[in-house]
């Protein structure tokens, strides 16, 4: 069992589905027989607001927010979130970034503007960054819910649980009949992490 | 919405992954707690949505605090197990009938539930309620993480009933919502052993209020004695000369730096253990205190003539997290740390400030407001996004049910120069809107009031309240008519209008804030998230027509954007999502051209 605490956190706006996707870390974190804690803020989140949540798991876990600058994995469901949080990433980490994009309704007032190209700013920033077209990947498995199991699976390389233990997560938490497209999409999501 | 989906017994020992919140509602079950009541308010609202699911229990929505803790003073004077549950705002509301009950105490056990919010992630101040439980000398507890937080609860319950008093347990954001492991065992039967007389002890007039004061002195006598034995107040040996006195979760942050310093870790505040404090000062040559907001500990063991340091390192504002406690910690040169190396270029990337959703029927209002420049008398709830940009039109927003008072108090003065508007959402305005009403209609004040009714609590995950028909565990009720209400209050003008019909809102506004007289203009749409979602019929921009005027940006809906493609003038044309619009129309309304947005064919 892992000593040195993982920190995984998991960035994206409003409705984009981070927080079911941490609760699935979390608990896929469990059942591998870690001590976790998971946090984020409820409230104006759902509202189009910037979302983050913080899994930390280990023999013991103290804090539930992971400090600055010492994430191994970050994840983030959007592109200009990807360039907000890639520097919290620790030395050796990795950042997933979707390259959905989702441009908040301030861009279209005066002085605020998205990002140009912000994965390949968010790219100069780290040692480590992976694009993943998870649309793209769970509208050809014939369902674009899947983007949650799709990213997770291009982090699950990084991680000490077993593909089993991923499984039997995803199919107690997902909607009933779509267990096998969430699968088929956290595999795909794997081998789009190693192609790349 | 009708019958709510109830949560499975447990019938043996179990362990799950669950957040302060759920801790508690489950710690509450284990408890043999009967009963519970509550007004909704972020960090707290989930501890009662998951207690109303737990079978053999009673748990009610309250219209505010005061009437939940009321009605759970009743239910606790009856003899069953009681929990109450607030942000720490509404503690404010339920305050009065709190430092009374701390006298007459209680006597089936008693929990307040304290969500206070450092940072304030969803609040309109951060104030620090342990100096509420002080106030009121009743005990307080302070978990650190979501096993504590149901362990704790169950504490409390027991020390309620030993002493006979209410007690408050107090938890931050971050234990409400973090999640962790909880251990969790089968339930009890709860009890409810039946009123009985005893006016002495229940009727707080003075002669008997002097008599129950000298036994809240005696009491909190005893108390400090529990205190200082408790094994939640505990001190943990460690390495070096330096030793921290720390509670909640500045606990976990303290050890995530420090894990193998001398630590007393608190986990009762009230009253502190201040003997085992000292002990503990005797065994360290440096002695720190680390501590999310105020000075509480601090300043109470300075006060016992304990050395210590603690604010001049860690800030009284906003959250701590483990970089701000190490970086106090270096300061203070006890810790040999560095800051772990960013990455260069910190980037700054365009804000996200939550907006109205798509279709909210708010926006039409506030559109009104602003083309008729009123100064606007704010409240808390979604509607308090009608504040940023680009709406822009709302101008306060202090308190639950402020906006109705605040516009009258402005009119009172400045006459009515421009219009006068109080917004008030409806689930708010039978929390504290009503009185303020009555005292608009009683005092003469010639303001308009709207009263958004979106039939939910929306801002904390439109939850039921008396105007919606439906109590918190699913049944069908009365539902108050806020139309006839606001008539028995004695506004005469009452308007009801379509939230969708932006000429209809603007000319209705008009018309009451120039009438002289206070007046109520009530808006009759659903929120598009609670309790049923509409069923979207998209709109379209024709970008043969569309001239790039930007009218329909300017109403802030998330799901109008610019694009490339411009005009001649060289003026950007718009699109609209059709994923996300639901078709309320408002963009066409206040679009000059016809034939402009129309319904996808």
């Amino acid at each position: 069992m892992i000593d040195k605490t993982k920190n995984i956190l998991i960035v994206g706006v409003g409705g984009q589905g981070v927080i079911l996707a941490s609760e699935l870390l979390s608990e896929a974190a469990m059942k591998a027989g870690f001590d976790v804690k998971k946090s984020e803020v409820h409230g104006m989140a759902q509202r189009g607001g910037v979302v983050s949540s913080h899994v930390r798991f280990a023999r013991k876990v103290y804090s539930p927010l992971i400090p600055e600058g010492d994430s191994d994995v970050v994840l983030a469901f959007e592109a200009a979130e990807g360039l907000r949080w890639a520097n919290n990433v620790n030395e050796d980490g990795l950042v997933v970034v979707n390259t959905q994009e989702i441009i908040p309704p301030i861009a279209f007032t005066k002085g605020y503007d998205y990002p140009e190209k912000p994965i390949e700013q968010a790219r100069k920033q780290v040692k480590r960054l992976i694009a993943i077209d998870a649309i793209g990947i769970a509208q050809r498995l014939g369902n674009v819910k899947g983007v949650n199991t799709v990213l997770l699976g291009a982090i699950a390389g990084e991680l000490p649980i077993s593909d089993e233990i991923w499984e039997a997560v995803i199919r107690r938490r997902v909607p009933r009949g779509t267990e096998e497209m969430n699968i088929a999409a956290f595999k795909e999501g794997a081998k789009a992490a190693v192609m790349l | 919405m009708s019958k709510i989906k109830k949560l499975p017994e447990i019938k043996e020992p179990t362990r799950m992954l669950m957040s302060g919140n759920e801790g508690i509602a489950l710690g509450a079950r284990e408890a043999g707690v009967y009963f519970a009541s509550a007004y909704p308010g972020t960090p707290s609202t989930e501890i009662m949505e998951t207690f109303a699911r737990l079978p053999g229990i009673i748990a009610q929505w309250a219209p505010n605090e005061k009437v939940a803790f009321e009605t759970g003073i009743g239910a606790a004077l009856a003899g069953a197990r009681t929990m109450v549950c607030m942000k720490h705002v509404g503690v404010n509301v339920a305050m009065d009938p709190l430092m009374t009950f701390a006298y007459t105490g209680t006597i089936a056990g008693f929990v307040l539930i304290s969500a206070d919010d450092p940072e304030m992630h969803s609040s309109q101040n951060e104030q620090d309620n342990r100096y509420l439980a002080r106030f009121a000398k009743i005990p307080m507890l302070e978990p650190s993480d979501s096993q504590e937080a149901h362990d704790f609860f169950k504490l409390a319950i027991q020390i309620s009933e030993e002493f006979e008093t209410p007690v408050m347990l107090r938890i931050t954001t971050r234990i409400s919502h973090a999640k962790g492991i909880v251990d969790l065992v089968p339930w009890p039967v709860p009890q409810v052993s039946g009123f009985k007389k005893d006016p002495d002890r229940f009727v707080m007039v003075p002669q008997f209020a002097k008599i129950r004061h000298h036994e809240v002195e005696l009491r909190t006598e005893r108390l400090k004695l529990y205190s200082e034995e408790t094994a939640i107040n505990h001190a943990e040996p460690g390495k070096g000369k330096v030793g921290i006195v720390t509670g909640s979760i500045s606990y976990h942050h303290v050890r995530e730096v420090m894990p193998n310093a001398p630590v007393f870790k608190i986990g009762m505040s009230n009253p502190l253990p201040i003997e085992a404090i000292r002990t503990f000062a005797g065994t360290v040559d440096e002695l720190f205190v680390v501590e999310e907001l105020d000075p509480f500990y601090e300043e109470q063991i300075l006060a016992a003539g304990i050395k210590c340091e603690g604010k001049k390192y860690f800030p009284c504002e906003g959250e701590l997290n483990p970089n701000i406690v190490a970086e106090g910690l270096r300061i203070a040169g006890v810790l040999d740390w560095q800051a772990p190396k960013l990455h260069p270029g910190e980037v700054d990337v365009i804000p996200r400030p939550p907006v109205l959703c798509s279709g909210c029927p708010h926006r039409t209002v506030f559109t009104a407001l602003k083309k008729m420049k009123a100064d606007v008398f704010g409240d808390i709830g979604c509607y308090t996004l009608g504040a940023l940009k680009p709406l822009n039109a709302l101008h306060t927003c202090i308190c639950m049910g402020a906006s109705i008072g605040m516009a009258s108090g402005v009119q009172k003065v400045e006459g009515s120069k421009r219009p006068v508007v109080g917004i008030i959402g409806d689930s708010t305005f039978l929390h504290s809107g009503i009185t303020g009403l009555l005292g608009a209609v009683y005092n003469k004040a010639p303001v308009t009031i709207i009263i958004l009714d979106n039939r939910a609590t929306a801002m904390t995950g439109g939850q039921q309240h008396p105007a919606t028909g439906h109590t918190l565990q699913g049944e069908e009720t009365t539902a108050v008519n806020l139309v006839e209400l606001c008539k028995v209050l004695g506004v005469k003008n009452v308007c009801e209008i379509d939230a969708y019909d932006y000429e209809e809102t603007l000319k209705v506004i008009k018309e009451t804030t120039s009438s002289g007289e206070t007046s109520v203009v009530i808006t009759n749409r659903p929120c598009m998230l609670y309790p049923v979602k509409k069923k979207p019929e998209p709109l379209e921009v024709k970008l043969d027509i569309c001239n790039g005027c930007g009218a329909c940006i300017r109403i802030g809906c998330p799901s109008i954007r610019l694009i490339d493609e411009t005009t001649d003038k060289g003026l950007q044309k718009v699109a609209i999502d059709p994923d996300t619009c639901t078709g309320c129309e408002l963009c066409a309304h206040v679009c000059p051209l016809d034939e402009c947005i129309l319904p996808v064919k």
